[in-house]
């Protein structure tokens, strides 16, 4: 069973030599490795996807300071600004991805998925989508099961660690999870779902990790944001039978290979990219603790 | 990590935020460690090592610290104002950052506490995803990853102990992960430290304790419980 989710072709094959849906796959799977019960994952969903949605309301709610003054409310703005730049609906996407990252910026609960720098990202999307469509949440939880699977497929042919695969494998797979489960949530088939986080990673190919002094604060927090729009931009795409040309398990080595060759300072090691800004350099130093002992080199622990 | 990941593992885990390194790996150093002390600390100093010597603040590790000798569970939102509770609860503590031991593991956190005429020292380090590693207890090599049941056991360097103390553990069915012995000093104490698949009964340990040449043992049931 655990080949299932070494690629993308493997999951479809599976499914249709079984004749069940993705979904289906990934509770055999779940099942199969960790001797579950069904019921005790759906229930295990439903509790997740509640975490996500009061990460939206929290943040949307309360006060969001971090403490090195980055964040501060973001997420509340855009939501009350008086002008839609598209449409209402796309204002209150925008701003539930930032709010529920806020919420992990500022020590909120949120859920990692598939990492806690991307916690926003499904949380915004899929609130969104219910709402809109009047979803049940057994479809939301169906889509997070496909987002799972397409992560576990993500985690084993590339990365989903920002210090080792960069932004792309954080944010970016967030955001193919999300593509994925939105367009199985409107009905899409299994090669449209697919073509969903082929395109998804072609968007988000390259991006590096450079967050400022290390926190995960900026450019998280808005990249949160800015995945959430690309899956919805994906999932519209692959919708409509528009094909990513390059399959899905190839743009997913893809990432992997650029992963491979990024530079660590690309790496959440935060000494490049926005990081290594005058701006970024001099945040830094007012947050980050100066007063530091330096032992003596003969002094070290034993 | 072995095996596969689970679909929790991709929708999850629940946590406090921001980092899993940086709260929940550094919330489960301090459960163990106040596990190991056998209580809840009244005073606790908290050095943090290299790369968390800087970042320990912005990342808000200090509080996930103070919650977690608190006893507070990795996803429990009171994390948030660990430090207004323990001043509630009566526990001191002081913080300090040493920025270049290069024997310790990046993120490592050294955690004095003590609770009257009870202390301990524990050398914790957060490795990522909310996994860690104790690497010392009182000066002793311990390695355990508090990730099922851990037991150790402080004794006299007797020739046979290892295999007697895994007899024991074998009658209880308990499977042994993994087993150490580290030894220090020239009183010839050694430190056995013991990772189980399961939980051992209460008699067990109350039997190993009888043993003469047993100086001391500390059981650790799942810390996330
Ligand atoms: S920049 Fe780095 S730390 Fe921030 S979300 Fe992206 S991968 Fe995570």
């Amino acid at each position: 069973m655990s080949f299932l989710f070494n690629s993308f072709s493997g999951w479809k094959q599976y499914c249709l030599d079984h004749n069940i849906s993705l979904y289906e796959a990934v509770i055999e799977y779940e099942i199969a490795q960790r001797g579950k019960e069904e019921q005790a994952i759906w229930d295990g969903l439903l509790a997740a996807y509640q975490v996500m949605r009061d990460a939206v309301e929290t943040g949307l709610r309360e006060e969001m300071t971090s403490r090195s003054g980055m964040i501060n409310n973001g997420a509340k703005k855009v939501y009350k600004h008086p002008v839609a730049v598209l449409s209402p609906e796309f204002q209150k996407l925008i701003s539930r991805a930032l709010a529920a990252k806020e919420v992990n910026s500022c020590m909120g609960r949120v859920v990692a998925a598939p990492t806690a720098g991307a916690s926003g990202i499904l949380p915004g999307t899929l609130y969104t989508l219910q709402e809109i469509h009047r979803l049940s949440d057994r479809s939301i939880l169906e889509g997070l099961l496909i987002g799972a699977g397409i992560a576990l497929i993500i985690e084993e042919k590339a990365s989903l660690a920002g210090a080792v695969g960069g932004c792309q494998a954080e944010t970016g797979s967030a955001a193919a999870m999300a593509a994925g489960a939105m367009v199985h949530c409107l009905g899409g088939t299994v090669d449209q779902i697919f073509n969903a986080v082929a395109i998804t990673i072609q968007c988000m190919l390259g991006l590096v990790c450079d967050p400022v002094a290390g926190l995960v604060e900026v450019p998280c927090v808005v990249r949160n944001a800015s995945a959430a729009a690309i899956a919805n931009s994906s999932a519209q795409i692959a919708l409509a039978d528009v094909s990513a040309v390059i399959p899905v398990d190839e743009c997913v080595d893809a990432m992997g290979e650029i992963g491979a060759s990024m530079e660590s300072k690309y790496k959440e090691t935060a000494m490049g990219g926005l990081a290594a800004t005058l701006t970024g350099q001099d945040i830094s130093k007012r947050v980050l603790i100066q007063d530091i002992e330096m032992l003596p080199d003969e002094d070290l622990p034993e | 990590m072995s095996g596969k990941s689970s679909v929790f593992d991709m929708i999850g885990p629940v946590m406090i935020g921001p980092s899993s390194s940086h709260t929940a790996g550094v919330v489960r150093i301090a459960r163990a460690a106040i596990r190991v002390l056998g209580a809840k600390p009244d005073k606790a100093e908290l050095t943090f090592y290299n790369s968390f010597a800087r970042t320990y603040e912005g990342h808000g590790s200090d509080k996930a610290i103070i919650g977690g000798l608190m006893d507070f569970k990795t996803d429990d939102p009171k994390i948030k104002q660990a430090f207004e509770i323990a001043k509630e609860q009566g526990l001191e503590y002081k913080f300090k950052s040493v920025g270049n031991a290069s024997v310790y593991h990046p993120n490592t956190i050294k955690l004095n506490i003590s609770k009257g005429e009870q202390k301990v020292e524990v050398i914790g380090e957060s490795l990522g995803g909310g996994l860690i590693n104790i690497a010392f207890v009182d000066g002793f090599n311990a390695d355990f990853t508090a990730q099922s049941h851990t037991l150790i056991i402080k004794a006299q360097d007797i020739s046979g102990a290892i295999a007697f103390i895994s007899s024991v553990i074998a009658q209880e069915k308990a499977n042994i992960a993994t087993m150490s012995v580290s030894r220090k000093g020239k009183n010839d104490e050694a430190c056995h430290v013991i990772e189980m698949d399961s939980g051992i009964q209460a008699i067990t340990i109350e039997y190993l304790r009888s043993i003469p040449w047993i100086k001391q043992i500390i059981y650790i049931p799942d810390i996330d419980l």
